[in-house]
């Protein structure tokens, strides 16, 4: 079984995109009936708004624990305040509270809280899903906005879809990754086979995709790299080939600007199966091909 | 006054946005760039950074001799970033969160902390703007800490507006990142996805009691449903920029909005406008 | 020797469960007497440093050497010092944990030098 991870560094260069034609193309080649999808993006997860898969599966994921005060023994000393390293407590009139949103489930302030007031209450942090898509299983899952703990949902997201893979001996997951390079990037790319970086040549997409490649070749995993709207700028694609010619990582081709690609996510569909013939989609195939072989054995 | 320019997805034109508002904003202008994990404001405002300062959380250190084993710092710890075996006691550093509290019940005052570098803070002057970012170093998982270090510094000069260039997504970073700002600008464009990731991220505002308001960039490409949602969301629509292809090859190059397309100035000064009045109402 | 074996469910019976520090519950059997105790592993639910917390567990319940599949670093590092020797069952088999004691018994089982795996990445935000 091999897992490939589309990643990016600068987020909106298309990975999603993308990831679905990979989906799209891999359930009619030699992968076809082989494949288990993972949507690792869980802040902004937006492969199924292009799958329109069906849910077969939905669960709480709970996330750290947060400390809650109770107003009624609270001694309004302050303490707490002062204790806390996430600015997470403050007084309004007095009465301290916790926000939720920025306590890190510390507990430092349970244990210096002299009234014995504080205590530490878990919470959901969001939702797991499991569905059937047409391009074959998909796993994936959304954050409740300001959560924290992205990393552990992405684990689990693609530890069900790597475990599927496993039991029903399917040859390939593919990993739709997250932008950045922090903690659910590391968790999305730890473990795969493979990373194809979609690239913008902006002067973002240039700077983030080398912070991105630096991330993995930190983690040791392989990188290809593929230009998006390659002709906006043409010298910085020209950058692009440069960089990763001299950093010795293959690129496997430029896909250009093309507005198929919004109009196939309006209709809810991969670009490669809504215009096969739009220039977009006969980059993306022609990519696929190229990322499909890296992903065999080597001879 | 501090405005956060956010978009839940990625590649919107968040930069885009904050440095062309920056840059109309003049001076006693503070810009922060808090995408610590792709800062680009930079690429764009070209600051003389000239400032350079290393952050990061503060790490335990146990002094041996004094250490007693008795295990308190472990127990206290939710991270289990510490642990006492036997007689050693054992720091995990990539499990601890920085929070101190080991330190503070260790009974016998054997902790004292160090300076984790997890990345560092850059500040100079991009012409009247006092500019600073935050770079997260590779490899490092935690963005959050660095953002907020970012947040706390010394502005150079005092300021009226604070534009901060939040990263995308809306989960920790981003909330760090919005908290404590009178305004949030959520850039978006007009496909399923801008719309999907924009609920995220006015959900996120509207938790942190933020008055929001939205740019629909890119105007033109996919379909209409950002408006639908942000009539029936109360979320203004304050600016419309077009998808342009001379817009997409200017900003590919490194050149601001307003620089590339100057009527766009009177625009961007009339969003600040009205992002004051709606501030200050 | 007193033995912890990693196990899904509560007693010797129980069957053997190849993870360390999620692992369900640990069985602490004197590999001499065969007399047995079950302890419900308290890392099972951690947000992050499951393997620090089940090897300090472990050492605390007097435990000389754990019987698991795989040891994360945070978990070797842990146990090492703690003096707490770390044997490898097989992990594509069913096996109870009668039958790991019984390959312990006949010394069928190797020991891990090392850390078995890379950190599972996690406990962050």
């Amino acid at each position: 079984m091999k897992q490939l991870i589309i990643l990016s560094g600068k987020g909106g260069t298309g990975k999603t995109s993308v990831t679905a034609a990979f989906a799209h193309l891999a359930s009619q080649g030699k992968f076809a009936g082989q494949v288990i999808l993972a949507d690792a993006d869980v802040d902004a997860a937006n492969l199924e708004l292009i799958l329109q898969p069906t849910l077969r599966e939905e669960q709480d994921f709970k996330g750290g624990k947060v400390a809650v005060i109770d107003s009624d023994s609270c001694m309004g000393c302050g303490i707490c305040e002062q204790v806390c390293r996430f600015d997470a407590i403050s007084a309004h009139a007095g009465v301290y509270t916790v926000d939720p949103i920025a306590c890190d489930g510390c507990a430092a302030c349970i244990y210096q809280c002299p009234a014995g007031s504080i205590t530490m209450q878990e919470q959901i942090a969001g939702k797991f899903y499991f569905s059937e898509s047409r391009y074959g299983p998909l796993y994936h899952a959304n954050l409740l906005p300001g959560q924290e703990n992205s990393g552990k949902l992405v684990t689990l997201v693609k530890q069900r879809a790597r475990l599927q893979a496993l039991d029903e001996d399917r040859q390939l997951v593919i990993v739709d990754g997250p932008p950045g390079i922090g903690c659910p990037v590391i968790s999305a790319a730890s473990g795969a086979d493979l990373a194809l970086i979609v690239a913008e040549p902006t002067v973002s997409g240039v700077h983030d995709m080398q912070r991105a490649l630096d991330t993995l070749k930190h983690f040791g995993v392989r990188a290809l790299v593929a230009i998006n709207k390659a002709d906006i700028y043409p010298q910085g694609a020209a950058q692009i080939e440069d960089f990763c010619r001299q950093q010795g990582i293959p690129t496997v081709g430029q896909i250009p600007f093309d507005l198929t690609v919004a109009s196939a996510m309006v209709a809810g569909e991969a670009v490669t199966a809504f215009q096969p013939d739009a220039p977009a989609s006969v980059a993306i195939r022609q990519i696929w091909e190229q990322v499909a072989a890296a992903l065999l054995p080597q001879p | 006054m501090r405005v956060v320019v956010a978009s839940g997805k990625g590649g919107t034109g968040k930069t885009t946005v904050a440095t062309s508002l920056a840059l109309v904003a003049g001076d006693a202008t503070r810009f922060l760039d808090c995408d610590v994990e792709a800062p680009n404001a930079a690429l764009f405002l070209q600051p003389q950074l000239d400032t350079r300062q290393e952050v990061g959380i503060l790490l335990p250190v146990v002094d041996e001799s004094l250490c007693t084993h008795c295990g308190r710092c472990a127990e206290v710890c939710e991270f289990h970033a510490i642990a006492v075996v036997g007689k050693r006691t054992l720091v995990f550093p990539e499990l601890c969160h920085g929070c101190g509290s080991c330190t503070l019940n260790c009974p016998e005052r054997a902790i004292t902390e160090r300076l984790d570098v997890m990345g560092v803070l850059e500040s100079g002057f991009a012409g009247g703007v006092d500019f600073a970012h935050g770079i997260m170093n590779v490899g490092e998982p935690m963005a959050v800490p660095i953002i907020r270090q970012l947040k706390k510094a010394a502005p150079a000069q005092p300021f009226r507006v604070e534009i901060r260039d939040a990263p995308p997504g809306a989960s920790c970073p981003v909330v760090e990142s919005i908290r404590g700002a009178d305004y949030a600008l959520l850039v978006t464009e007009p496909t399923p996805f801008g719309l999907h990731d924009l609920k995220q991220v006015a959900d996120v505002t509207r938790e942190l009691g933020i008055p929001a308001g939205v740019i629909v960039n890119r105007d033109g490409i996919g379909d209409n449903a950002i408006e639908a949602y942000c009539a029936e969301a109360g979320l203004p629509i304050l600016l419309r920029i077009p998808m342009e292809r001379r817009f997409a090859e200017a900003i590919a190059s490194g050149r601001t909005l307003v620089d590339a397309a100057p009527e766009y100035r009177p625009r961007f000064e009339a969003l600040l406008q009205t992002i004051t009045a709606r501030v200050n109402a | 020797m007193k033995l912890a074996i990693s196990i899904t469910g509560n007693s010797l019976q129980s069957a053997f469960d190849p993870r360390f520090g999620r692992a369900a519950a640990f069985c602490v059997v004197d590999s001499e007497s065969g007399e047995w105790t079950v302890h419900e592993n308290p890392a099972l639910s951690a947000s992050g440093g499951a393997g620090v917390q089940a090897a300090q567990f472990v050492a605390k319940l007097g435990a000389q050497a754990v019987v698991s599949g795989a040891y994360g670093p945070n978990a070797f590092d842990t146990l090492s010092p703690a003096g707490v020797a770390m044997y490898l069952a097989p992990t594509g088999e069913s096996l109870t944990a009668a039958a790991v004691l019984e390959l312990f018994r006949a010394g069928k089982l190797t020991q891990a030098q090392a850390a078995t795996h890379e950190g599972h990445h996690g406990g962050h935000h």
